[in-house]
């Protein structure tokens, strides 16, 4: 059997690996070594939550830590992959996007089309998303749907620590700025991860489970909550299909079409909040390009549409969970 | 200094620090049982700042806080009753439970939130200072911000922002030396926080953030000009946390015995006590009694945190102009 390591030590070492085989490929972030100018250890923290501890004293000058200054070195990510790098810069918390976006969505996400073709921005910025961690509205966001918005931006929501590995390490040789979202409950999440080198193309849906009976679709943290419903319905008789799409953008849709093509029957499965969101925008795909095979309504299990609260009380009851997504699998194969 | 510092002043002084350090120690104690979700930031350390600042101001001034809001919160008047059930997830806490320790907010008594986004606050209060300066009413806001966030743009914005428009702000930066593990000596390109005011057209001072009267005397200067049309003034108050970044940080990024170091030699308690009882103005005996008071409350605000019901389902959908 395959070696197990964490979501986190995933990302680790394809950031190990991809700085080794590439010299061009440098790390920064807030406290992504830790330390910087105090007098106790350094590589003190390797990130907030420790993904990239360890790096600083393999890749001696490539890991660089950086004041609290996120519009200047996220962008200055994004220069330096113009001028022949390719960083990765770490957005600590994605609800940190809202003081550094310009760079991100005026930037880095339009340079290639807007200069007719002649830039080529490979920046590529790791950033934490998820609610969880009973970590308040400003903490644990899931906004990949705004980045998916933005024509010239990937954006990458690995479920797993294999994809994790495989999806990091496309990113970092993809020539395209790329938004590569982690998860911060999936962190700890185990799976066989091979040690050596290997990619997870880009618009590449996974289909975790076949079933006939309902197309499940779920993102990031999503994906586990879908195969526990899945196994739960599967005693009941009712046989999901589980589509994780891997890269909202560019998203997969033709695993999705042809899945429900058999189906007839569609839940979507998102953390985020239900408008503009993928869960709405797979919805409408899928109503568009598939409407002649529906059998039932589609459903979308998602946040409500309020902001993150902090009591585990409510956060509880904000997240998307496995009883959620059984009980709309459960209506749309009851319909009619 | 003191002058302008009755006996009533002393003793609402040292209530107000000993609360905010009673409240953080115990909140530090019941965060390592497991008891206390979330990310957690104590300003225990660095009382004299909030204290010394917020004693200038009334209900009707603004202040802008941080991710390590508990002082400030404490020091503006927000209950701490309130205040400890919030941090408990509890329905009963100062924001029902929902904001957490990172979002204590009390408007009606100008606490206009705890800021999970570092450099959040600054353009806040060029808009509360706006809106003072169009009434008339001579109010004033108070931007409090780190070491760390003194290197945000939002930060650098409000400054230049506050001077153009002459507002009555106050920028005062809490340099503790750390923004997580990072030193300030690295981060901020200057020597001084403060030295940047002139750039932004402003008066800039360096306190000993451990001194209270000292802060006191600064922060009342800079709030009478600002009340009076003079314009912002930035302060840098030298100070030190005596916990980590967020409660579990390992802190190997520090040195050895630095804290306690700080704690036996500059801790602002112990230099205020030390001086109104050598020069008669306050006994042992009047502190004392202030300790095992706020000690009280302080313990009654755990048990009713701890006794309180959380929130209920229907909480979730509430306080958001629409939801579904
Ligand atoms: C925009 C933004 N960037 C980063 C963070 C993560 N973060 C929270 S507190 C902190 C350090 C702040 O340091 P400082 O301003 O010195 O305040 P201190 O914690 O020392 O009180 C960081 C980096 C954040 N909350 N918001
Ligand atoms: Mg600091």
């Amino acid at each position: 059997m395959a070696r197990k390591i964490t979501y986190q030590q995933a990302i680790n070492e394809a950031l190990d690996q991809e700085m080794a085989r590439d010299q061009t490929v440098i790390v920064m972030g807030e406290d992504n070594a830790g330390g910087a100018g105090s007098p106790g250890e350094e590589d003190a923290w390797g990130g907030v939550l420790g993904v990239t501890k360890g790096l600083f004293h393999k890749h001696p000058g490539r890991v660089l830590d950086t004041p609290i200054s996120e519009s200047g070195f996220i962008g200055a990510a994004v220069g330096a992959a113009c001028n022949g790098m390719r960083p990765v810069a770490e957005l600590m918390f994605v609800d940190f996007m809202g003081v550094c976006f310009d760079q991100i969505f005026n930037q880095a996400a339009k340079f290639k089309y807007m200069f007719g073709g002649k830039a080529e921005t490979p920046v590529v910025i790791r950033t934490m998303y998820g609610a969880g961690f009973r970590a308040a509205a400003q903490h644990s966001q899931c906004l990949y749907n705004l980045f998916t918005h933005i024509p010239g931006l990937k954006v990458v929501v690995p479920s797993n620590p294999y994809d994790a590995k495989g999806l990091l390490i496309q990113s970092i040789r993809d020539n395209d700025p790329v938004i590569f979202m982690e998860h911060k409950v999936l962190y700890t999440m185990e799976g066989e991860v091979p040690e050596e080198l290997y990619t997870v193309p880009f618009g590449e849906a996974a289909v975790v489970r076949e079933g006939d009976d309902v197309t499940i679709v779920a993102i990031g943290r999503m994906v586990g909550f879908a195969q526990e419903a899945a196994a739960s319905l599967q005693k009941k008789g009712i046989h999901c299909e589980i589509i994780d799409p891997r890269t909202t953008s560019p998203l997969d849709e033709d695993t999705i079409l042809e899945s429900v093509e058999n189906t007839g029957r569609l839940v979507v499965v998102d953390e985020a909040n239900p408008r503009c969101s993928m869960a709405a925008d797979i919805a409408g795909l899928v109503a568009q390009k598939a409407f002649a095979a529906l059998k039932a309504p589609i459903e979308q299990v998602t946040a409500p549409h309020v902001p993150v609260p902090f009591s585990d009380a409510l956060e509880d009851l904000y997240i998307p969970n496995a009883a959620a997504i059984e009980a709309a699998v459960t209506r749309v194969k009851e319909y009619r | 200094m003191s002058e302008t510092l009755n006996r009533e002043s002393l003793l609402e002084a040292y209530r107000t620090m000993r609360t905010i350090r009673e409240f953080e120690e115990r909140v530090h104690n019941d965060f390592a049982t497991g008891e206390i979700p979330g990310f957690v930031h104590l300003y225990a350390g660095e009382e004299a700042s909030a204290t010394g600042v917020c004693m200038h101001l009334t209900g009707d001034d603004y202040i802008a806080s941080t991710h390590r809001g508990h002082g400030h919160c404490i020091a503006k008047g927000v209950d701490p009753v309130g205040m400890m059930a919030e941090i408990w997830g509890k329905a009963t806490g100062t924001c029902k439970g929902k904001g957490g320790s990172m979002h204590i907010a009390d408007l009606a008594v100008g606490m206009l939130g705890a800021n999970g986004i570092v450099g959040g606050g600054g353009p806040l209060i060029c808009g509360t200072t706006l809106a003072a300066k169009i009434r008339g009413d001579r109010t004033v806001g108070v931007c409090f911000f780190g070491d760390g966030a003194s290197n945000q743009g939002t930060i650098f914005e409000a400054m230049n922002l506050a001077t153009v428009w002459n507002l009555p702000a106050i920028f005062v930066a809490e340099n503790n030396g750390y923004a997580e593990t990072t030193s300030s000596t690295w981060s901020v390109a200057c020597d001084n926080i403060a030295d940047r005011a002139s750039a932004f057209g402003m008066p800039g001072v360096i306190v000993d953030g451990f001194d209270f009267f000292a802060v006191h005397e600064a922060a009342g200067e800079a709030i009478r000009r600002a009340r009076d049309g003079g314009g912002p003034t930035l302060i840098e108050m030298k100070l030190s946390r005596y916990y980590g970044h967020f409660e579990g940080d390992q802190q190997t990024y520090r040195a050895d015995g630095e804290v306690q170091k700080l704690r036996e030699t500059k801790d602002c308690l112990l230099q205020f006590r030390k001086r109104v009882t050598a020069n008669g103005e306050i006994t042992g005996e009047q502190l004392d009694a202030i300790d095992a008071e706020v000690g009280a409350l302080i313990d009654g605000s755990v048990a009713k945190a701890k006794a309180d019901p959380k929130p209920s389902a229907a909480d979730l959908m509430t306080d958001v102009y629409v939801s579904y």
